[in-house]
């Protein structure tokens, strides 16, 4: 979701208050239950080496197919790897992806659309560009991107930022179009401050709410596109165990072994639904004027 | 209002042109010779000899550009590396299941998003607008083939009530042709479907604040025209926005669904050219997609003019 450019809310300092953490907690409920999913799923992938797993990549084709038991908790692959080791391992992929696609997009969209915001010709064709960007629905344009480049993790961060480039910079552009008809900018120019001054301490603060929001999307959409790249083997190498590739391999089994498409899945929608409830909470909590209408 | 639907038309036109140039550019931009990454690992001399020939790679930049170009205007798609065969074929074999699946999708999301949605705003803050808000975040973070395949497990291995997978032309039968498309559509339609409840929640929340809803409730009209004669139809343009904006989450979305349920459509086409390395397939796929979606928000803009006639351009 984009934020139209009327409900913006300026940020203001002064104006945070402070109040205990239960205060917090019960404000703003979706944020919290969502941060906490996230941590865990963060916690789990860094320390995935320590909670019970074995090597993701350990084949044992004696122990292939196995259903979830006690010494195998989410089963065996068709090779005999165990898939809850796999899984563990699969979050740190999703994670790295939606985190670096996220930061990259927010970080060229932010610059891109503070210069197009503020200068004329260069909007007029970089915005023509953009228009045209998303017109292709962005799987495709990861998938154009994979197909040309050689399977790996940074092939995928680098296609997918390039998919979701366009939304970031359309909404950063938007807010400094508002922003710099502003009252409050117009008073800093006029008492003789200086453009990159008034750039850094006036307009750019106020773009960093909704990019933040914005960003905790891109971050979910991010880890749906890789899973579903991985999926379609366009994504990444099927040596590394994401969940789009543990996927991919259960999808020809799933009549006989669902349990290896299950525990990927089910851990992706929880990863992502965690962080909606994030960027909504966000969302609730940088501009309730916004809020209360989604 | 004539002026407006050429000048609309007319825009469309650098549109296309950015993604014909993407389309285009990308074969070129990408580091390394496109005949050697096309050809891939395993390939002689002679096939990127062979490649570099039939692509007319051998010929200088904006040659090649204006024979594409002039190609596309007529038709032309270009030649599948690997069948031989001319793309605009193979695209015109695969258009009926996709379009019959986006089809199907397009009417059972909006007929049952929008209700929804409209319910949940009249209601707001009962258990109905919890159950519509709840769909719409599970809707937004349950991937399509997580879905798709929970639906398998339930419908067609823990029951037996549909078909696991495939497609049926119509002409197959109405029972098949339908049985075939529920499961598909249901997994292709979540995301669209919650995305047009959210908007249609917040924009007939913002309507029914209005002042001349109260004037309707008050002059003593029914809810059912309060809410649909009044507020629905003010609430129209941008649930229209939404529904022509989702359609690109839709095409997404139906390359991962055909996929899964094994539909021979444009999605399936994609896959077995992503994993053939048959590069003209997918441009052709990215153009005749991004044209479709160009031209469904071409009319989603049309129509704002007979659904708000204050709309004057």
């Amino acid at each position: 979701m984009t934020v139209a450019p009327a409900d913006l809310t300026l940020v203001d300092a002064r104006s945070v208050r402070r109040g205990g953490l239960l205060t917090y907690v019960r404000r703003h409920p979706t944020m919290v239950v969502g941060g906490a999913l996230l941590g865990l799923m963060a916690l789990m992938a860094i320390f995935a080496p320590y909670l019970g797993t074995v090597d993701p990549q350990a084949l044992s084709p004696i122990k292939r197919l196995r259903w979830p038991s006690a010494q195998y908790w989410f089963g065996t692959d068709m090779l005999g790897r165990d898939i809850y080791s796999r899984t563990v391992y699969g979050a740190r992929v999703s994670l790295t992806v939606g985190i670096s696609v996220a930061l990259l997009a927010s970080g060229f969209g932010l610059a891109i659309g503070l210069v197009t915001g503020f200068s004329r010709w260069t909007d007029a064709i970089v915005m023509r560009i953009m228009d045209g960007l998303m017109s292709i629905p962005s799987i495709l344009i990861a998938i154009a991107l994979m197909a040309l480049t050689r399977a790996s993790i940074e092939n995928v961060i680098f296609a997918i930022t390039v998919a979701d480039l366009p939304r970031v910079t359309r909404l950063v552009r938007g807010v400094v179009l508002t922003l710099r008809e502003l009252p409050f900018v117009e008073a800093a120019h006029a008492s003789g401050t200086g453009f990159f001054r008034i750039l850094w301490r006036h307009i750019l603060p106020n773009t960093l709410p909704p990019l933040l929001v914005q960003a905790t999307f891109v971050a979910a959409s991010a880890m749906i596109v890789e899973a579903i790249l991985s999926f379609l083997g366009a994504g990444t190498p099927p040596n590394i165990p994401s969940w789009g590739n543990i996927m991919a391999e259960g999808r020809s089994l799933f009549q006989v072994a669902y349990y290896i498409v299950l525990f990927p899945g089910l851990f992706l929608s929880i990863t992502v639904l965690a962080i909606n409830l994030l960027g909504d909470g966000l969302r609730d909590a940088l501009d309730p004027r916004l809020a209360r209408r989604m | 209002m004539f002026a407006y639907i050429i000048r609309r038309i007319l825009a469309t036109i650098p549109v296309m042109a950015v993604v014909a140039l993407f389309v285009f550019a990308l074969l070129h931009l990408s580091p390394g010779d496109p005949a050697v990454i096309i050809a891939g690992d395993t390939a002689t001399l002679d096939d990127i000899a062979r490649i570099r020939q039939k692509l007319g790679l051998d010929q200088p930049l904006y040659v090649q550009f204006a024979t594409w170009v002039w190609g596309l205007l007529h038709g032309d798609l270009g030649i599948s590396i690997f069948t031989n065969l001319p793309v605009s074929k193979l695209i015109g074999q695969r258009v009926e299941p996709t379009l019959t699946l986006t089809i199907s999708t397009l009417l059972v999301s909006v007929l049952a998003a929008v209700p929804m949605g409209v319910l949940a705003a009249w209601k707001a803050g009962s258990w109905i607008d919890r159950v519509v808000m709840v769909f719409a975040v599970l809707g937004f973070s349950v991937p399509v083939f997580v879905l798709a395949y929970l639906l398998i497990y339930v419908f067609a291995i823990s029951t037996d009530l549909l078909p696991v997978q495939g497609f049926v032309p119509i002409g197959g039968g109405l029972g098949p042709f339908f049985s075939h498309l529920v499961m598909p559509t249901l997994a292709l339609g979540m995301v669209f479907a919650a995305l047009i409840a959210r908007m249609t929640r917040a924009s007939m929340l913002d309507v029914l604040a209005q002042d001349y809803i109260r004037t309707a409730q008050a002059k003593g009209l029914a809810n059912d025209k309060v809410l649909i004669g009044h507020a629905l139809k003010n609430a129209a343009v941008p649930i229209a926005t939404i529904i022509g904006i989702g359609v690109a989450a839709l095409i997404s979305g139906v390359v991962v669904t055909e996929t899964v349920f094994a539909i021979p459509g444009l999605g399936r086409l994609t896959v077995d050219a992503i994993l053939r390395r048959d590069y003209p397939i997918i441009q052709g796929i990215i153009l005749v997609f991004s044209s479709a979606y160009v031209l469904i928000n071409l009319l989603v803009d049309l129509s704002y003019t007979f659904l708000d006639p204050r709309i004057r351009y």
